[in-house]
């Protein structure tokens, strides 16, 4: 065996995870040092804890809870904050990171047991804002317009939003004392509106983020596009919804016959 | 409601105030042409005190209900924001005590002119704290331009809000100048 060998072998990964048991009780961190391996994830990492429950200290202790899905960066489900900042889990990689590692769940969100937060009010945004296409009908409506190229080339950009919740952990108007709904589901707006057979319920959507908690709670601080691990224009989004509501907000209030 | 009328309001005054460099003879005609403007109550009630307090109220409203995190994203626009929400409180700080060092003392019987601003910017504490406030007020007013045009959707490519950066900051420097200048003419 080289040295080499042996010292990967001696080597650990240090990690201070923050641990609370459920959404009243008191938060503490817990640190824990397992042995290293090449090319790791936080995910293998957190799996390891799991496996073999045991913190720096070398008392037993309740394994890590955390949320995953795809593993593969599409499912947006084990964001976390990582070294603090809000990102995906399965594509932190260990090599990559300072140690020790920092794990905290996104406090934005209701926090259910260490890691895992309650993401339901990005999914109630969804439907607050009618994040959908109306099709269902008593019979076949026959294909719809067709969508231009281009058009679908920046949506396709948009439609790439897995709910994570990492833009509203960024973002400094979305907290606990506002209604702030956040940016993920006003781009979803920009999207759905963009969709030829979706834009047919353009209006409805651009009213339900004209009011509480909408659009107007966006104070620019663009931290959103930066944190957005799929790269969505998020503040672009913003800024054209922004110019859709102002002409909704004129033709609703002066009276067109341009509804939609 | 702050670019639309305070922000017009605040060139005006800006500009009022900078015949001042001209000589107290200047200024003294400028502010007594602005006196007497008709309808004056109307005026001051309409485009000044009833927008500026609604935009200053609802402003310390949202400006408190923000979690500022430039630690962690230290963009420049994150700067701007907490920057943008920390000049205006300082501003209406300052406008709400130069309002009563003004406007109230005048409706009391005392007259504006430039004696009494030579006297109040004889003060380094007083003079330390107009130009202070001279700069919040016109960095609140130039960085809200920005916003003011993201928000009303003007400004939406990424490139367009990056030259709109430039174009305000200059409005920044501009009006600071403006003011700065106005303000050494008593001293």
């Amino acid at each position: 065996m080289t040295t080499a060998d042996t010292m990967t072998e001696n080597k650990v990964i240090k990690f201070e995870i923050h641990r609370q048991d459920d959404g009243q009780s008191e938060p503490y961190f817990e640190e824990f040092e397992i042995p290293y391996r090449p090319n790791m994830n936080v995910i293998s990492a957190l799996m390891e804890i799991r496996r073999n429950p045991f913190n720096k200290k070398g008392e037993k202790t309740q394994p890590v809870a955390w949320d995953m899905g795809c593993l593969e960066e599409v499912c947006g489900a084990c964001s976390m904050v990582i070294n603090g900042k809000p990102r995906q889990s399965c594509t932190a990689l260990v090599d990559q990171l300072e140690q020790p590692i920092r794990l905290e769940p996104m406090k934005t969100f209701p926090v259910v047991r260490d890691l895992q937060v309650d993401r339901s009010r990005m999914f109630d945004s969804l439907k607050k804002v009618k994040a959908w296409i109306p099709i269902d009908g008593t019979y076949d409506l026959g294909p719809g317009p067709r969508m231009p190229e281009k058009k679908r080339q920046w949506a396709y950009e948009l439609s790439k939003c897995m709910t994570c919740g990492v833009c509203l952990e960024a973002c400094p108007n979305v907290n606990s004392k506002s209604d702030f709904i956040g940016p993920a589901p006003l781009s979803q707006v920009r999207l759905f509106n963009a969709h030829p057979t979706g834009s047919m319920n353009k209006n409805e959507r651009l009213e339900a983020i004209m009011g509480e908690g909408g659009l107007a709670n966006c104070g620019n601080s663009q931290n959103c596009v930066q944190a957005c691990p799929k790269g969505i224009p998020l503040t672009t989004s913003i800024a054209a919804l922004n110019r859709d509501t102002s002409f909704q907000m004129f033709r609703s209030f002066f009276g067109s016959d341009r509804e939609v | 409601m702050g670019v639309i009328p305070v922000g017009i309001f605040l060139i005006v005054h800006l500009v009022v105030n900078h015949f001042a460099t001209r000589g107290e003879q200047a200024f003294n005609d400028a502010a007594h042409f602005m006196e007497s403007l008709p309808f004056r109550i109307f005026l001051e009630l309409f485009i000044i005190f009833i927008p500026l307090y609604f935009h200053a109220i609802y402003g310390v409203y949202i400006a408190f209900t923000s979690k500022n995190n430039t630690r962690r994203y230290g963009t420049l626009r994150n700067y701007m924001f907490m920057l943008q929400r920390l000049t205006g409180i300082f501003t209406l700080i300052f406008v709400t005590w130069h309002v009563w060092e003004t406007r109230i003392q005048a409706a009391m019987g005392a007259e504006v002119n430039f004696n009494m601003m030579e006297s109040i910017l004889s003060n380094p504490w007083m003079l330390a704290f107009y130009i202070a406030g001279v700069v919040s007020t016109t960095f609140h007013f130039a960085n809200g331009l920005w916003s003011f045009f993201v928000s009303w959707g003007i400004t939406v490519s990424p490139r367009s809000q990056v030259i709109s950066t430039y174009a305000t900051m200059l409005v920044f420097v501009a009006l600071t100048v403006i003011g700065i200048r106005a303000i050494f003419a008593f001293v």
